[in-house]
């Protein structure tokens, strides 16, 4: 039973499960609990013990199908063909070299080929950007402050004013005999206020996806609490995938979990998953929201408007940042983003670096209002 | 002070000896458990491992913890969790008002100021709180704690609880350390608005909990509201099935379907109709674009749908 147990336990960590040694020993000691020649017992043992998240069931009732009805036969099913795979080499991660835009002057070769100096870099659009301004990019990041964003928590830190302290209070006295008692306070802590960044991947934003998930990459490892997403047809939280510290590895596993980049955008569904699974569970609340997109929706836009409604409810403060806007002439015409605005605090562009640090800079003003109480 | 060992685990109802048993039991107390929710339970009791339930609000995971302290007939001590929720609140924590009392009356009347700091942080001035009562219990069967929606504290405490719930006793700087005798019986809930960190739910048994099928929910009706009759609890549970599908922010939970049919049966209501949906939808879907989508949708195609199941 224990040698079936261990085998078993290899095989859900084969398919991804994070199943330790101390979880198949409990997976053995609950199938002595129970009657382990029945198959409903096996079952439900190995579900309690072996699995920890919902997303779980699915992996585990394949591999218990499988492992435990068929002799103990698994091999993983074959990984769904990707739309979108990373080549290896080192610079090629996104976007696609053929949807890098020619410079207003035509001269394609020109821009690749050349290197800008800081000053200019920082104003220079993302989507003329060649390989090398990139990795200048991803030291550029490394300077931008987006731990700044602060908010109240209710745990309370020792202050000279605020709510009345009596444990500390009671302290000192026990030091002075118990005679003169100095009054302690407390009030509540500063702590980062939580950041959630939706990135639009969508085909027309592909100039702007790399700089902008590179971006989301900053935001993942500042150590904040930053959460990142990305909408395209669907959603999918890239928070984990971005979580280490290398940017092209980092960008890489993120490519590898979206299965809709460069694809379309139906962006009010998108939010919508985001609002129904995260969101009003607790994540958008309190927190400020940042949406990064041109707001092409090929869905239906009172979708999008009512998620931004929803939104705009729960978050602290909602930004939109569009790479569009800063276009001379641009005037917030696609659908979506009309839509969208209403409920928009604070409308960003986002096509340049100097752009990216005026967003992290509204983001701590998010906060910074907060603190003083306003 | 105590030094029990964590002597043996587990607790185990009268009668029970598998789980099957327990789901019978489980039901006698009109909870109706599915045979994994049972065996999840079960394994719980025999392991004396923590119970980490998951679900969507409204699933019945509080009421677990309440079932088990009724079957096992032992106290049910909760712990709602919260946001900024410390060890102080948790825990422990010192009676100042009784301190200071006696500091003023050791001073009135001359006493022993050379062990007042002893005194003073002695077991005597120590208020327990949750976690420290459930270690503490003294009694043939250990209590039931309800560690209740631990995704709404933080991290810090996350780690402080995985510490408690791994040798189940804590260290009281002043005291020493506390053990329990015997762990109490543990059950977590999470409603899931932020990812509990693994390490402590691996210390746990994990069981999601879903929103029953048709039949079990209807027999949790006619169990929770015995005034229902059987035409009325099987509309409702077909009702609330169709709304669980219409893709609502709050999909309604067993809790409002048994909410609903109360509101219901409180204005004598036989079987469904327009009128009495219409009336009643606020104790079933407690949004306020849920209820305008549903109405939207058609309150008469939605009775009709229900008395057709």
């Amino acid at each position: 039973m224990v040698d079936a147990a261990v085998a078993f336990g290899r095989v859900l960590r084969g398919a991804g499960l994070s199943v330790g040694p101390d979880r198949v020993m409990e997976f053995v000691r609950a199938l002595e609990e129970l009657d382990a020649g029945r198959r409903e017992d096996v079952y439900w043992a190995g579900k309690v013990t072996l699995t920890s998240r919902p997303e779980d069931g699915e992996t585990y009732d394949r591999a218990f199908e499988i492992f435990w009805e068929r002799g103990g036969e698994y091999r993983q099913r074959p990984v769904p063909k990707m739309r979108f795979r990373i080549p290896p080499p080192k610079d090629s991660v996104l976007p696609a070299k053929k949807t890098v835009r020619p410079n207003r002057e035509g001269d394609r070769e020109a821009v690749t080929l050349r290197y800008s100096p800081v000053e200019v870099l920082r104003r220079k659009d993302f989507s003329e950007y060649t390989p090398e301004e990139f990795r200048e990019l991803d030291r550029l990041l490394e300077e931008l402050s987006l731990g700044g964003a602060l908010r109240k928590t209710r745990r309370l830190e020792p202050a000279r004013r605020g709510h009345y302290d009596a444990r500390r209070t009671m302290r000192g006295a026990m030091r002075t005999g118990g005679e003169t008692v100095r009054h302690r306070f407390r009030r509540a802590r500063s702590e980062p206020r939580r950041v959630v960044v939706l990135c639009d991947v969508s085909g027309s934003m592909s100039p702007y996806s790399r700089a902008l998930l590179r971006f989301l990459h900053a935001g993942v490892i500042s150590g904040a609490p930053f959460e990142s997403f990305s909408l395209g047809t669907r959603l999918t939280r890239l928070t984990r995938e971005l979580a280490i510290r290398d940017p092209d590895a980092a960008l890489r596993r993120a490519a590898d979990a979206m299965e809709d980049f460069s694809g379309g955008t139906r962006l009010g569904d998108a939010l919508k998953e985001f609002v129904d699974r995260w969101g009003q569970r607790g994540m958008a609340r309190g927190a400020v929201v940042v949406i990064l997109s041109d707001g092409w929706d090929r869905g239906d836009v009172d979708v999008l408007a009512e998620q931004m409604a929803r939104i705009h409810r729960l978050a602290y403060h909602v930004i939109w940042v569009n790479p569009l806007k800063a276009r001379p002439g641009y005037q917030p015409l696609a659908a979506g983003m009309a839509a969208a605005l209403p409920y928009v605090d604070t409308f960003l562009s986002g096509n340049n670096f100097e752009s990216l640090r005026r967003l992290a800079r509204a983001i701590s003003d998010a906060a910074e209002r907060d603190r003083h109480g306003a | 002070m105590s030094s029990g060992a964590n002597g043996r685990r587990g607790a185990m109802p009268p009668g029970v000896t598998n789980a099957v048993e327990l789901q019978k039991k489980l039901g006698e107390h009109d909870y109706l458990a599915d045979e994994g929710l049972s065996t999840a339970i079960y394994l719980t009791l025999r392991l004396g491992r923590p119970l980490f339930l998951e679900g969507e609000a409204g699933v019945g995971k509080t009421e677990v913890a309440k079932v088990l302290s009724r079957i096992l007939d032992t106290p049910l001590i909760r712990l709602q969790c919260y946001e900024g929720i410390d060890v102080y609140q948790a825990v422990y924590e010192w009676d100042y008002a009784r301190q200071l009392l006696h500091i003023r009356a050791t001073e009135a009347l001359g006493g022993d100021r050379e062990n007042l700091e002893r005194d003073l942080y002695s077991r005597e001035f120590l208020i327990s709180r949750p976690l420290l009562q459930a270690l503490e219990h003294e009694g043939e069967t250990p209590p039931v704690l309800l560690i209740d929606e631990v995704d709404r504290s933080d991290d810090e405490f996350e780690a402080f609880l995985l510490e408690i719930l791994s040798d189940f006793s804590v260290t009281i700087p002043e005291i020493g350390t506390i053990r329990a005798e015997r762990p109490p019986i543990v059950v977590l809930t999470s409603n899931r608005t932020r990812e509990v960190h693994d390490a402590l739910k691996r210390r746990c048994l994990y069981f999601y909990i879903e929103h029953p099928g048709f039949e079990r929910e209807v027999e949790i009706v006619r169990v929770r509201v015995p005034e229902a009759e059987e035409r009325l609890a099987r509309q409702v549970a077909a009702a609330v099935g169709r709304m669980r599908r219409m893709d609502l922010y709050k999909p309604p939970g067993v809790a409002e379907t048994i909410d609903w049919t109360r509101a219901l049966v409180a204005l004598g209501a036989r079987e469904l109709d327009e009128r009495l949906v219409e009336a009643t939808l606020g104790s079933v879907l407690k949004y306020h674009e849920d209820q305008q989508r549903t109405t939207a949708a058609g309150l008469a195609a939605l009775v009709a749908g229900a008395r057709g199941a």
